[in-house]
């Protein structure tokens, strides 16, 4: 049995079956995504005056990611038109390109990801608070050792946004002094719960579209042989749902890096 | 909406962001980021209409 409509246009609803199912798709991503932005929007809203935090986010490969992905939204367009104009090949590069920028934005997540679990927030007995990179924490020795600073108020910690260039020294604390000790996980606080969260959400989109990216890359370029016209629509829905991921980002990048 | 379509929105949107990051950049002192902010904007929408211009024949549907 046919599939219908998959490259003619339905008369009822003027596209093809395929396009009017991603649509549909995205526009439950839409509610996801909203929810998830409504409650970054009422925690910051609802928080006490000085402890929502500035600053924590590595702007430098932030602005790298969102390149990254700008240029993806690019190649996508690109493996589309060229599977319009019927040149394969260039598909392929294009579809190649793509895979590579999202290969590549996952990397450079993993690393700010590697940044915020290895900060520690160290209290100690004496009053003062160490912040910074964990060095070592060999639980052989009786103390560990981590790139940071020392601070006697914790509104210090919060707003990083004009001490970016504060001085950042190795120190060793033993263990004896330590208070208590929590790393900035997602569980650290309500912002980095949704930045763990949005951007976690994000990445795993990120991963879908490159899977089916993949695919249609791979073994799907099979159908390009028998029914061009069909792979070109399941290219042009791949790369609907690769820009919504990419408009998402762009959401993300000045809500949670430039705020 | 076709793909020509969102990727128009997107390029709006990129838009949009370059000019936000580039005021970002100049209100926090950071020149060299915010020119860079600015030149990005230029060229996402030189590249809007060159994007527009070759895809004339493609519907928006």
């Amino acid at each position: 049995m046919e599939i219908p409509y998959t490259v003619e246009v339905r008369p009822d609803t003027g596209i093809y079956n395929a396009k009017l199912g991603i649509w549909l798709f995205l526009a439950s991503e839409v509610m996801l995504f909203g929810g998830l932005f409504s409650a970054y929007v009422l925690l910051r809203v609802g928080a006490e005056p000085g402890t929502w935090p500035h600053g924590w986010q590595n702007v430098a490969l932030g602005t790298t990611n969102t390149i990254v992905l700008a240029l993806s939204a690019i190649t996508t367009l690109l493996a589309w038109v060229s599977c319009k104009v019927g040149q394969f090949g260039r598909f392929k590069f294009f579809h190649a390109c793509t895979l590579l920028l999202a290969a590549t934005f996952l990397c450079i997540k993993v690393v700010e990801y590697h940044e915020h679990l290895n900060n520690y927030e160290i209290y100690l007995t004496n009053g003062q608070i160490a912040d910074g990179q964990m060095v070592e924490n060999d639980p052989k020795h009786d103390y560990l050792i981590i790139t940071g600073r020392e601070v006697t108020d914790e509104s210090a910690l919060i707003d990083l946004r004009s001490q970016k260039y504060a001085r950042e020294t190795t120190f060793q604390i033993p263990r004896s002094e330590i208070k208590v000790m929590q790393n900035y996980g997602p569980w650290h606080n309500d912002y980095l719960a949704l930045y763990f969260t949005l951007t976690g959400l994000h990445a795993l989109h990120i991963l879908a579209g490159s899977i089916v990216i993949g695919y249609l890359w791979g073994p799907g370029r099979k159908l390009w042989k028998t029914d061009p016209a069909r792979f070109t629509n399941r290219v042009e829905v791949s790369g609907l749902f690769w820009h919504f991921v990419d408009l998402i980002w762009i959401f993300l990048f000045p809500v949670l890096y430039l705020t | 909406m076709s793909l020509k379509t969102f990727h128009l929105i997107f390029v709006t949107m990129l838009t949009a962001l370059s000019c936000a990051f580039s005021g970002w950049a100049f209100a926090g002192g950071r020149l060299l980021a915010g020119l860079g902010g600015i030149a990005t904007a230029i060229l996402v929408v030189v590249y809007g209409i060159y994007f527009l211009k070759k895809l004339k024949k493609i519907s928006y549907l």
